[in-house]
């Protein structure tokens, strides 16, 4: 697990994928922190969360494209799968690896914390609340790419899929908000949605149940990402 | 020591692998030989663990592939078909993560100097392995095999896409790999397997055709009643006065090689040595005899013969590279 970590990261900076990923993300959230806090003198750090947890629907698949699509096209996989590791080795050190350069990217909201803290008081828990959300959104959205790369052996393809999938996370929202009659639906798309859960975390509220959720579903596509390996290799 | 036990692939419908089992010992350089898609990859697949088999068991130093993986994986060295390099890392790089991946504790810095300097790749230590020729890259893939030392060495089709010096070095470096290691190599090229196993298995349409030496492979099917001659005379005398031996099942001018010279092709009945009456005519007509050879089947006779059944004939040496 290790080395397909260390491996991983340097291929992430390479290959330049990190270098788009951390600018990109960073240039946006750094527009939204102008505009929300700096212009309209703020100490209010939502909106970028929010803004983060937007943009992470359409960056992680970047990321985590290539992941299992490339090694299964330059048939290297050949390689990682006749190594005495384990399937969940290979699979849990490109998932940290991915959420490695998740976590540099994201970890610039704690500048902006220090920035702001010079011109107001900065509610430190909130911003740690805020942090370990989109972390845990990140680990999630991260886990679902990464299970998307493993089906194809073309990085395009595992980008868009997991773009839709992401989206349709996120979609599930308005679904709901159409369903007002059919409560019972109405509240299992709330529950899976993921950003009510996230919602909450950016207003301060820590709810372990929704930190429970986005762990769980982190840990279930990992978990399929090794059945897809485990299953190519019984049939 | 390998031990296969009536393996057996299915991808779907279609047998892959059907039902072989062989053991390779230690020190043993297996040829596994056959034609595009006979299951040799296959085989290799499922003897690494790449692909899991339908039925049957593979034993990797008596631990199966299927019930301890990790461990019977360690004790391979496996370089596939199409060398599992990543291309944006220089060969240092790779061979280090490979090295990290098997988790090898034997001192990294020297052990690393002496596969490289084993395999010829310490000049191109430090290029990206997208910039390597094929040959490097094939050269790269045999040392990523090479790491940890491991005790078997399974390797499909090493000497693909190397220059003929190149493959001669390949082939000493597996004869002498061969010392203290097993090793399994594929390949059609049949000149290859010769020269370097000790043993052969032919596998067709996924079951094996043949197992034995290369030697004795040659020898089971010796031929000393076929001959081809050239002899200096009128053809249709020449021809009269063979087909008045007795025992001449068959004979055949082939073409006119000098001019008045003709090959003829002669095959009498099974265990009857006709050189002797050849050279009687001969003197009797006064023709000169200017070539008379036995008609030995080569390895890619055998080949052929086993891999296509009977149609084909068998040749003889001169016209065995078609």
């Amino acid at each position: 697990m290790g080395a397909i970590y260390r491996r991983e990261i340097g291929a992430f900076f390479t290959s330049s994928i990190a270098y788009v990923f951390l600018a990109v993300f960073d240039i946006i959230c750094g527009f939204f922190f102008t505009m929300d806090n700096l212009a309209s003198s703020s100490v209010n750090l939502a909106g970028v969360f929010s803004t983060m947890f937007i943009i992470s629907i359409f960056l992680i698949p970047i990321l985590t494209m290539r992941l299992f699509s490339e090694e299964k096209k330059q048939k290297t996989e050949q390689g990682l799968l006749t190594a005495p590791v384990s399937l969940t080795g290979i699979v849990l050190g490109k998932y940290f690896a991915a959420l490695t350069i998740f976590l540099i990217a994201v970890s610039i909201g704690f500048l902006y914390g220090v920035i702001l803290s010079i011109f107001g008081t900065m509610a430190w828990m909130t911003l740690f609340s805020n942090f370990l959300a989109i972390v845990l959104v990140g680990g999630a959205f991260i886990a679902v790419g990464l299970f998307v790369s493993s089906l194809t052996e073309n990085q395009i393809a595992a980008a868009v899929g997991a773009m839709v999938c992401l989206l349709l996370f996120f979609l599930v929202d308005l679904l709901a908000a159409r369903l007002s009659s059919v409560t019972w639906l109405q509240n299992i798309l709330y529950d899976l949605s993921f950003y009510t859960r996230y919602y909450e975390f950016t207003c301060g509220i820590f709810n372990l149940s929704s930190v429970l959720f986005f762990i769980s579903v982190a840990v279930l596509f990992n978990f399929f990402t090794v059945r897809v390996f485990e299953k190519r290799r019984w049939s | 020591m390998i031990e296969v036990r009536n393996l057996t692939k299915h991808y779907g419908d279609k047998k892959a692998v059907n039902d072989i089992s062989f053991t390779v010992n230690d020190g043993e350089i297996l040829g596994f030989l056959g034609p595009n898609g006979a299951g040799k990859s296959t085989t290799m697949n499922m003897l690494t663990g790449y692909i899991s088999s339908t039925s049957g068991q593979a034993l990797i130093n008596g631990i199966d592939i299927l019930e301890d993986p990790i461990k019977a994986k360690s004790y391979i060295g496996y370089l596939p078909e199409i060398p599992p390099l990543y291309l944006d890392m220089t060969v240092h790089a790779y061979l280090n993560f490979v090295f990290d991946l098997k988790k090898c504790r034997l001192p990294r810095r020297s052990h690393m100097k002496d596969v490289m300097t084993l395999c010829k790749i310490q000049d191109v230590e430090n290029r990206l392995i997208k910039n390597l020729s094929k040959g490097y890259k094939q050269r790269v893939g045999l040392a990523q095999a090479l790491i940890n030392n491991p005790p078997v060495l399974i390797l499909d089709e090493p000497t693909v896409g190397l220059d003929p010096k190149q493959i001669i070095e390949i082939r000493t470096l597996i004869k002498r790999l061969g010392k203290n290691h097993t090793v399994i190599l594929s390949s059609h090229i049949l000149s290859e397997i010769q020269a370097v196993c000790d043993r052969v298995i032919i596998i067709n349409h996924g079951v094996i055709a043949a197992d034995d030496t290369a030697t004795n492979l040659s020898n089971q099917v010796t031929t000393d009643h076929r001959i081809m001659v050239r002899i200096d005379g009128e053809k249709p005398a020449v021809l009269q006065a063979i087909r008045s031996i007795e025992g001449i099942e068959y004979v055949r001018a082939d073409m006119e090689r000098e001019k008045g010279v003709w090959e003829y092709e002669i095959e009498a009945q099974p265990n009857q040595d006709i050189r002797y009456e050849i050279n009687r005519i001969a003197r009797e007509n006064n023709w000169n005899i200017l070539l008379l050879k036995t008609m030995e089947m080569t390895l890619e006779d055998i080949f052929l013969k086993i891999t296509m059944g009977e149609q084909v004939q068998v040749k003889n040496n001169k016209g065995g590279n078609e």
